[in-house]
């Protein structure tokens, strides 16, 4: 074995102070302001009034949730039916789909605004045909809807993966021994895209449930998530006690649930598809 | 079953698209409304570059992405170089753990923790941090180092370790051999990490807007305060010159990659024919 040399032991040393100064000291700033009061007294009052947001956290998860599992039951099947196609089909679908995730998440949301908005397009054609307008920005399910369309293909894109990389034959043994389409999915494609699922429902959930610009844009400021609560704590009202507090509870949470999906999982891990 | 799957992909798209499609599509109406398309104009993208704020924030965008990748490259090829060689699994572990922590948690989060940090900074008075483009490029480096070690880390543990033993028992200095053998081989994974640094730092919005300050805004907050109150069509002309933008870009990276498999193809047929 050669021996390390002094470049090698000190190549990792920038990148290690950054880390410390960086990514550590913010999240111990994090933690500190969580247990202190405006005066910098230690004290568990934030943590305690938490209580107080117990309905936010609640409506967070609940459309955050719906969000994923709408995502899940909308994108798997796009992913199977992608991983089916011609190679060459395959290559220019896949851009397709990533073309999206490389516009802004502002923009995609905005133009979902336009469309759906009570001047917005949707509703100009209503009017034009006579008909009454419908009423959905500010309503529950134009959240929803704003996050599943937002974050659909981070869904799709890490099952399409895991499904690409299956050989088809598994698929046509399935089908020989007598699986009809339904039973192959829930016994063969399932199963062995469960890393893929896994890291799908983690791109879709943590963003779904931090966001604050599609429920202040889609939810026309009636919902206020966790992602809303803390940016008002932080940038208006100017509680950064009460804000760490929710972020810090809300990263215990998402990390908690990270590692039970990954529990769950295969020990090869979700991929880490960007 | 293979129409239905077809119909069913078509679909799916088609209501990916459409938003998108219609903002292109109204970005060029005269009128300014969703009532009437009254006629074909570049009124709104006229309107758009009298705006010189906006030319700003394009400015800023690139200043910042380019240079928070850059950094962000020169630190990760870095760590993933002494990462790479670390003996002791622990403290390797450790490392990469702290490293995927950007990218693990929630960008609100990274956000507010950086605000905490910087606000607690500037209250050193020899220090003088005030928000601006210096913490923007320290947040923006900081959650694009996991990408380029993700990105570099892999490509030195492909490489044949032997390589750069033969060099520097060819007489190379340990920083040649790193010059010469090893950068020369990791250089894919160092192009894709700055590449991928350099997008997410231009598509960045939720971190950016908690550690930046007027005077140096980005595009996407520049888009998100001009969205903050009512519909403006101007926006919807930067929003289609944004998806143009990206448009394009990905056409060319995709023909720039054809291209270059197609050459090695060309390459190995050559070779295989001298042989």
């Amino acid at each position: 074995m050669k021996r390390k040399t002094f470049l090698e032991r000190a190549a990792a040393v920038p990148h290690i102070v950054w880390m410390i100064l960086f990514i550590v000291a913010p999240l111990l700033f994090v933690i500190y302001f969580a247990f202190t009061d405006a005066s910098g007294k230690f004290s568990f009052s934030n943590i305690v009034n938490l209580s107080n947001y117990g309905n936010i956290f609640l409506m967070s998860v609940l459309f955050a949730f719906l969000a994923t599992v709408i995502c899940l039951l909308l994108g798997y099947p796009l992913a199977f039916f992608m991983s089916r196609l011609k190679p060459s089909t395959q290559r220019a679908v896949v851009l397709l789909l990533m073309l999206p995730m490389w516009i802004s998440l502002l923009i995609r949301t905005y133009s979902l605004l336009a469309l759906l908005d009570n001047g917005g397009l949707l509703n100009s054609l209503l009017q034009a045909l006579n008909l009454p307008t419908v009423k959905i920005v500010g309503t529950p399910g134009a959240v929803i809807l704003g996050m599943v369309y937002d974050f659909l293909p981070y869904m799709v894109l890490p099952i399409y993966t895991t499904l690409s990389k299956l050989d088809i034959r598994l698929f046509e043994a399935a089908e020989d021994l007598g699986c009809n389409g339904v039973k192959t999915l829930f016994k063969v494609a399932l199963p062995l895209s469960k890393s893929g699922i896994i890291s799908g429902i983690t791109m879709v959930f943590v963003p779904s449930i931090s966001t604050f610009y599609i429920s202040q844009k889609l939810g026309g400021g009636r919902f206020d998530l966790i992602g809303d609560t803390i940016e008002r704590q932080f940038l208006m009202n100017n509680n950064k006690n009460v804000g760490a507090a929710i972020s810090l509870v809300m990263m215990i949470l998402i990390l908690i649930s990270v590692a039970v999906m990954n529990k769950f999982g295969d020990d090869d891990g979700g991929e880490l598809i960007v | 079953m293979k129409v239905l799957s077809k119909i069913y992909m078509v679909l799916i798209f088609a209501l990916l698209y459409a938003p998108i499609i219609v903002l292109v599509l109204f970005s060029f109406n005269r009128a300014g409304t969703f009532n009437n398309y009254s006629e074909f104009s570049f009124y709104w993208y006229k309107e758009l570059f009298r705006d010189s704020t906006a030319l700003d924030a394009l400015k800023n965008s690139l200043i910042l992405a380019l240079s928070s990748a850059a950094i962000a490259t020169v630190i990760g090829t870095l760590a993933a170089y002494g990462i790479n060689g670390m003996r002791n699994k622990y403290v390797k572990t450790v490392i990469n753990s702290i490293t995927n922590i950007p990218m693990m948690n929630p960008d609100i989060v990274t956000g507010v923790s950086m605000m905490l940090l910087f606000a607690a900074a500037s209250a050193i008075p020899f220090l003088n941090v005030e928000m601006g483009f210096g913490t923007m490029l320290i947040a923006h480096t900081t959650f694009n180092l996991p990408y380029v070690i993700l990105s570099v880390l892999p490509k030195f543990k492909q490489m044949d370790k032997h390589l750069s033993e033969a060099a520097l028992d060819l007489g190379c200095t340990p920083a040649q051999t790193f010059l010469r053998v090893e950068l020369p081989f990791i250089m894919p994974g160092v192009v894709s990490g700055f590449m991928l640094g350099f997008t997410l730092s231009l598509d960045d919005f939720v971190i950016s807007h908690f550690v930046s300050s007027s005077d140096f805004k980005t595009l996407p907050l520049y888009v998100y305060n001009q969205t903050a109150h009512d519909v403006k069509f101007s926006m919807y002309a930067l929003c289609a010159l944004m998806v143009f933008a990206i448009l394009v870009l990905m056409i060319l990276v995709n023909f720039a990659g054809a291209d270059r498999s197609n050459n090695k193809k060309k390459k190995k047929t050559r070779a295989v024919s001298k042989i």
